[in-house]
């Protein structure tokens, strides 16, 4: 963990309760920038909750999301709306894919330009100078961006009509058009063979390296996130049971009870 | 084998009908002879018509199920094939002379027919015109609204109570009426706002109950259920027109504004607010996770499609020149809606189709008025099951890049 890199998402006790059951009890955590981060843990335990609480699809009942936008002062986000998150510079993608069916793949990542781009009804309408370059802007980027997820050949498909794998990388891709600097992906192994997940492996690292947006990923594929990530947080039954470096994760004893069975031989 | 599997399943629903329809058809007590008619012969129609009926029925759902599969065939094979309309539709140097003939056949309609069919054709726009506005709420951003005559009504009143009581002339309220539209419109969004689906639908189909008791209920506003009349027709810069030449001049007007409308909803349609519309229809956890504000794009939806139910209130109070509550009942929303359906759910030139067919069909069919909402549901039900993605499907548009390279396609 580099100690003097600056913090672009910080995370103090976080609870989440439905009614009486506590999803998310005291999580804190942080990601700096240039960073993978990892949340791992069992199924149910509190992983895609803790991530909706952060992208303001959940309002958490108790603690502090705060966000420091490079170059910009810092905001703390509860109860923010999921498109002023996103607006922030926060994006995510979903466990269980959530693709726009009956658009095209172009059109879905354009959709992800909306909360960059400022044409109006009127606007829309009279297709001014403005909205011309926008909306050549627009189709410019999300065309570059389905290069780097390669999917070019597939831009006029629907995007119901993708494979699997495809759909996964879209999905990235999309979120990566609201010019995010932090980028939330929750399971994006999850599906996938080997060789797909291999690939997504280095997409990531790619998208770190080259785009310099930081990432926070939930996963279970344990190979993934031992190979890709700089840091770990382990979560069971809504509460952190460990944090550090791939290497310390895999030796607790806690985590190894908890997570990867007797033995240890997932990972 | 086949073909006797296929005369068994016939005969079955031959005998079936024949058992279900016998004390109607066959038995008939004569009650002043204290007698009982046997009308075999009945009998035999039904046996014979219902064989027929289920022959073919079960021939066209064979051929559908054999061409489901050649589709998916071909379309691995050769990618995608449209069929001739589809082609119609998206080959500019087919469909310009198309567009060409049909504009000059409704220029020179008014000129070559009755008064009554001009009318008949003022109507059936009017109805294009909300179709195509329903067609921005329902089919592209997925809001299914049940009381969208509450906002034609909303236009229709404003019209009148302005022009009849402020003496206010036809341009002036055509826009305010279509603002009025849209404003209630964005009221009635807000509080509907975080519902979907089927609550959505029971809530909009209230709201225009709600509009058409209101109408009814209010007399001081509305005049009640002896409604508004001696409202003016359109003027045209201090012209004297008659009936004729007045309906005529509303039907060019009505013209313009489908034109108007086409161009507005097709700019709409592939830009910056359509895709949001069509994205929330999708998935709407995605849409607001991807940054689209929630709030505002629904209620732009909302607003955009009453405003032109109002826009055409307006037109359609001074057609008639008289309106009361009974115009503005569930049915002609429910009628709209098909014409959205049955158009091709997002589609512009189906919605356009779907509405004369729907209007013009039972005006030239007189004849069969009594079985109109017979027919009427016998097609609703085929087509749901023929062509469930309407009569023109929505075609998206493609857009292209200055360096497109197609060869780099990853599996």
């Amino acid at each position: 963990m580099a100690e003097n890199a600056q913090k672009l998402l910080e995370v103090r006790e976080l609870t989440m309760d439905f009614g009486g059951l506590r999803a998310v009890d005291s999580i804190t955590l942080e990601v700096c920038a240039g960073e993978i981060v990892a949340l791992i843990g069992p199924n149910g335990a509190g992983k895609t909750t803790f991530f909706n609480c952060v992208t303001g699809i959940y309002k958490p009942t108790r603690g502090d999301i705060l966000v420091h936008p490079p170059e910009q002062k810092t905001h703390k986000i509860n109860g923010f709306k999921p498109n002023r998150v996103t607006a922030m510079g926060l994006a995510r993608t979903f466990q269980n894919i959530r693709l726009f069916q009956n658009m095209t793949v172009l059109e879905n990542v354009m959709i992800g330009r909306h909360c960059r781009t400022t044409t109006n009804i009127l606007g829309a309408v009279l297709r001014g100078k403005n909205t011309n370059r926008q909306e050549r802007e627009t189709i410019e980027k999300s065309y570059e961006l389905l290069e780097k997820v390669g999917l070019v050949g597939f831009a006029d498909e629907f995007a119901k009509n993708l494979p699997y794998g495809a759909q996964r990388r879209l999905e990235i891709a999309r979120a990566m058009a609201t010019d995010p600097f932090l980028l939330l992906l929750d399971e994006p192994a999850a599906g996938m063979n080997p060789y797909e997940t291999k690939a997504l492996d280095e997409l990531i690292v790619r998208i770190k390296d080259t785009e310099n947006i930081s990432i926070l990923l939930i996963e279970h594929d344990m190979k993934l996130v031992m190979n890709i990530s700089e840091r770990i947080y382990v979560m069971e039954y809504g509460k952190k049971i460990a944090q550090g470096s791939p290497q310390e994760i895999r030796s607790n004893p806690k985590v190894i009870e908890a997570y990867l069975g007797e033995g240890g031989d997932d990972a | 084998m086949a073909m006797l599997a296929y005369l068994k399943s016939s005969s079955i629903a031959a005998v079936w009908f024949v058992f279900l329809t016998f004390p109607l058809m066959v038995v008939k007590v004569n009650t002043l002879k204290n007698t009982v008619e046997w009308r075999w012969m009945n009998m035999l129609w039904v046996a014979i018509g219902a064989f027929i009926l289920s022959a073919v029925w079960r021939w066209a759902m064979l051929r559908r199920l054999k061409g489901a599969s050649k589709q998916e065939q071909e379309q691995a094979e050769e990618g995608k094939r449209t069929s001739l309309g589809q082609r119609l539709l998206e080959d500019p140097k087919l469909n310009r002379p198309v567009i060409g003939v049909v504009i000059i056949l409704a220029l020179l309609m008014p000129w070559v027919s009755e008064m009554y069919q001009v009318t008949i054709w003022v109507f059936a726009l009017i109805y294009v015109v909300l179709g195509l506005g329903l067609n921005i709420t329902v089919g592209l951003a997925g809001l299914l609204d049940l009381g969208y005559v509450a906002f034609f009504g909303v236009g229709a009143y404003t019209y009148a109570i302005l022009n009849t009581r402020f003496d206010l002339d036809f341009w002036i309220c055509l826009p305010i009426g279509g603002l009025t539209g849209a404003l209630v419109g964005v009221l009635l969004g807000f509080p509907i706002l975080r519902l979907r689906g089927d609550y959505l639908a029971i809530v909009t189909l209230g709201f225009g109950s709600i509009a058409k008791i209101v109408y009814e209920n209010w007399e001081e506003v509305f005049n009640g259920a002896r409604g508004i009349e001696k409202i003016a027709r359109p003027g045209f810069f201090g012209m004297e027109m008659d009936i004729s030449a007045a309906t005529t001049f509303t039907y060019y007007l009505m013209l313009l504004m489908v034109v108007f409308t086409i161009f507005v909803t097709n700019r709409l349609k592939d830009s910056r607010i359509g895709r949001a519309w069509m994205a929330l229809r999708e998935d709407e956890i995605a849409c607001v996770a991807m940054g689209v504000d929630m709030a505002k794009t629904k209620l732009s939806a909302y607003a955009l499609g009453a405003f032109w139910a109002g826009l055409v209130g307006v037109i359609f109070a001074s057609q008639t020149t008289y309106i009361n509550p009974a115009s503005f009942d569930f049915m002609l929303s429910a009628i709209v809606l098909s014409m959205v359906v049955l158009g091709g759910m997002g589609s512009i030139v189906g919605v356009v189709i779907a509405a004369l067919v729907l209007n013009l069909l039972p005006e030239y069919l007189r004849a069969f008025e009594d079985y109109r909402m017979l027919v009427f549901g016998a097609v609703m039900v085929l087509m749901m099951l023929f062509r469930p993605q309407g009569l023109v499907a929505n075609v998206r548009k493609t857009y292209t890049h200055r360096k497109v390279r197609a060869e780099e396609t990853h599996g």
